[in-house]
C-alpha cells in the first residue's frame, strides 16, 4: 500500500511573532523551522502501518518555499521513502489552493491512506485535510486520537466536546493526526545517513486562483499588566473579594 | 442575500454554539440584508422552531436515519443542498468538533474561501471581513473573500447570543440526495468523558495545573478548586508531555486555545506557547512562587507563594462563598 503523508515546514512554537514589512506575514527573520508538531505524529503512524504490513512505500510531500527540503529531510530520516517538493513562490496560499495542488500530485498516485497533521501550528486553519478528502473523492476522519488497521478498514477515535467518537473507515481515506495518536520516534544515526540518498523531487505546485485575501496581520493588544495580589494565603481573601466584586467573575 | 448558520445537533439536542452562530449571524444580516437561515441535519426536528429565539427567520431541516451519528459525507451533502437552494451571502459554522470537519469540505465541494475559528465579523462595503488568531493567538489576522458566499467557523464562547422573546422560526424540510451506500467513514459510538466534563474550549472558567504540583498525584489540589468553582480542569504541556494529564486537556498551542471568563493557571510558569492559548481570557489568576514567572505578565491578579498552601485555602474562601449565596 502506498501512504501519503502531506507535512508543513512552520516556525518554532517558542517563535515571538513580529509582522512583516507588508503588514500580511510572518516576519522570517530569525525564525526557526520546524516540521509542524501535529505532522510527527502522522509521519509516525504512516511508518507503523507500513511496518504492520511489512510492505509499501511511504511518501512524504510538502508545499511550501525554498527551505522545505531541510524539513523533508528529517521525515526520511525517520523513515519515509521519498519526498516531494511541491515548491511555491511568493505570498502563502490558502488552504484551498493548497488542497488543489496537493490532490494534483496526490491523486495519480493512488494512495491506500493520505495522512495529515489535524492543523498546522502556523496558520491554525485545520482545513487541508478535509478539503484535500473531497478533492479526491475520499473519506476523511479529522484529529484522529487512536489507530487500528484492519484489512480494508479502520477503527479510529477522535475527540469531540465531551468525548470521543469511534468511527469505522473504509480505506482508502484521509486521516488528520492528534497529539496522542502514538509516540514519534526519533531519527537514528543510520536513517539520517540513509536519508541523504533517499530523492526528493522538485515541482511547481499547480495552486490555481486564491479563495481568500490576507488584509492585514497585526499583533493582538497586549494584556495591560496585572497585579500580585499579595503572597501567600494571607492574600486569599482579597483575591476572592477582587474575583467577586472588581472582575465579577465568581 | 442571506445568512445561513449550520445548526449543529448531536443526540436531539440543538449545541450552544449553533446559538452563538445565529446571534452573529443576526448582527450580519441587520448589516447585509436579508434572512437568517439555519440547516440541521438530524433523524429527527431536534426543536428547530425554538431557534426564531436565538434569531434564525427560518431553520432548512434534512430529515434521514444517517444523521443520528455525525456523517461527513451525508451532512456534506445537506448544507450544499441548503446553499444551492438559498444562494447565500455568509454561511456560518461554529469552530467546533463537528463544524471544525465538516466546513473545508463543504468549501471544497463549492470552491469557496473558508475562515476557520473567527473571533471577529464585520460588514465593509457591504462584504464580509474575518479576524482570526494565528499561531495560537500570538498574531491576528484578517482576511476578505474574493467571491460569494464567504464561509467562515466562529470560535465558541466568542459571540454573544441574541434573544427575541416568543420568537418561533418555520421550520422546512430540505431535501437531500443521498448515497444509497453507507458512508464509507462511519461513527459507530461515541465515549462520554468520565464525569460528563465540559470541554475547554466551551467553559467559562478553567483552572489549570503546571509542573508547580511536581507530581500527578497533587493534581486533586487543581480538582478541588475547579470543582468549587465549577471549572473544567487543564493542564500545560510540560505535565501533559509527562504523561500526568490526557492530551485533551492541554492548553496552549499543541493543544487548546481558549477564551473563559476565569483562567486560573496554577503551578504554570508562562512558556510562551502556553500564553498564547490562554491570554484571551477574560481574566486571569497566577498562582506560582516564583515572583518573576512570566505568567504574571500577562495576569490580572498573580498571588506569589506556595501553591501546596495557597490551593486548599483559596478552595476552602470559594466553597464558604458558594456556602452564602
Amino acid at each position: 500500500m502506498i501512504q501519503v503523508v502531506c507535512i508543513k515546514q512552520v516556525a518554532d512554537t517558542e517563535t515571538r511573532v513580529k509582522v512583516a514589512a507588508d503588514g500580511k506575514s510572518l516576519d522570517p527573520q530569525g525564525v526557526t523551522w520546524i516540521l509542524n508538531p501535529y505532522d510527527e505524529f502522522a509521519v509516525e503512524q504512516a511508518l507503523r502501518v507500513k511496518e504492520q504490513l511489512g510492505a509499501g512505500e511511504v511518501i512524504a510531500i510538502s508545499l511550501g518555499g525554498a527551505g522545505v527540503p531541510t524539513t523533508l529531510r528529517s521525515v526520511l530520516a525517520m523513515g519515509a521513502d521519498r519526498a516531494i517538493h511541491l515548491k511555491v513562490d511568493g505570498p502563502a496560499p490558502d488552504s484551498l489552493q493548497v488542497a488543489r495542488a496537493l490532490a494534483a500530485e496526490i491523486g495519480p498516485l493512488g494512495p491506500g491512506l493520505v495522512w495529515l497533521g489535524k492543523q498546522a501550528v502556523d496558520d491554525d486553519a485545520a482545513q487541508v485535510g478535509p478539503m484535500l478528502a473531497e478533492l479526491l473523492h475520499l473519506p476523511c476522519v479529522t484529529v484522529v486520537a487512536a489507530f487500528e488497521l484492519s484489512g480494508d478498514q479502520a477503527k479510529v477515535e477522535r475527540e469531540i466536546e465531551g468525548g470521543r467518537e469511534v468511527a469505522l473507515v473504509t480505506l482508502p481515506a484521509v486521516l488528520t493526526a492528534d497529539k496522542g495518536l502514538n509516540e514519534p520516534r526519533y531519527a537514528s544515526l543510520k536513517g539520517i545517513m540513509a536519508a541523504k540518498k533517499k530523492t526528493i523531487d522538485e515541482k511547481p505546485a499547480a495552486l490555481g486562483e486564491p479563495n481568500l485575501e490576507v488584509v492585514s496581520l497585526a499583533l493582538p493588544p497586549s494584556r495591560s499588566a496585572g497585579r500580585i495580589v499579595g503572597k501567600g494565603i494571607e492574600a486569599v481573601p482579597e483575591l476572592v473579594r477582587l474575583l467577586r466584586e472588581e472582575a465579577k467573575v465568581i | 442575500m442571506s445568512v445561513l448558520v449550520f445548526i449543529e445537533q448531536r443526540e436531539g439536542r440543538v449545541r450552544p454554539v449553533s446559538r452563538e452562530a445565529l446571534g452573529e449571524a443576526t448582527r450580519l444580516a441587520a448589516s447585509l440584508g436579508g434572512p437568517v437561515v439555519g440547516v440541521c441535519a438530524a433523524p429527527a426536528d431536534p426543536g428547530l422552531a425554538a431557534l426564531g429565539a436565538a434569531g434564525a427567520d427560518k431553520v432548512l431541516l434534512a430529515a434521514d436515519p444517517r444523521y443520528q451519528w455525525y456523517d461527513a459525507e451525508a451532512t456534506t451533502a445537506a448544507v450544499v443542498a441548503a446553499i444551492e437552494s438559498l444562494k447565500p451571502d455568509v454561511v456560518l459554522f461554529a469552530a467546533s468538533a463537528m463544524g471544525k470537519d465538516l466546513s473545508p469540505r463543504v468549501a471544497a465541494r463549492i470552491g469557496a474561501g473558508l475562515a476557520s475559528d473567527c473571533t471577529a465579523l464585520t460588514v465593509q462595503g457591504g462584504s464580509l471581513a474575518a479576524s482570526r488568531p494565528v499561531f495560537a493567538g500570538k498574531a491576528l489576522q484578517t482576511v476578505r473573500f474574493p467571491r460569494k458566499p464567504a464561509m467562515a467557523s466562529l470560535r465558541p464562547k466568542v459571540f454573544a447570543t441574541v434573544t427575541r422573546e416568543g420568537a418561533n422560526a418555520p421550520v422546512e424540510r430540505l431535501a437531500v440526495a443521498l448515497d444509497a451506500a453507507p458512508s464509507r467513514a462511519r461513527v459507530t459510538s461515541v465515549i462520554a468523558a468520565s464525569g460528563g466534563k465540559t470541554d475547554l474550549t466551551e467553559s467559562e472558567i478553567i483552572v489549570s495545573g503546571g509542573r508547580g504540583l511536581k507530581g500527578p498525584e497533587h493534581f486533586d489540589l487543581v480538582e478541588n478548586l475547579a470543582a468549587a468553582l465549577g471549572a473544567t480542569v487543564g493542564a500545560s504541556r510540560a505535565v501533559v508531555d509527562a504523561g500526568w494529564r490526557p492530551h485533551a486537556d492541554q492548553v496552549g498551542q499543541t493543544g487548546k486555545t481558549v477564551s473563559p471568563k476565569l483562567y486560573v493557571a496554577v503551578g504554570i510558569s508562562g512558556a510562551i506557547q502556553h500564553l498564547a492559548g490562554m491570554s484571551s481570557s477574560r481574566c486571569i489568576v497566577a498562582i506560582n512562587k516564583d515572583p518573576d514567572a512570566p505568567i504574571f505578565k500577562v495576569a490580572d491578579y498573580g498571588l506569589v507563594g506556595d501553591l501546596f498552601e495557597v490551593v486548599p485555602a483559596l478552595t476552602e474562601a470559594v466553597q464558604k462563598l458558594n456556602a452564602h449565596v
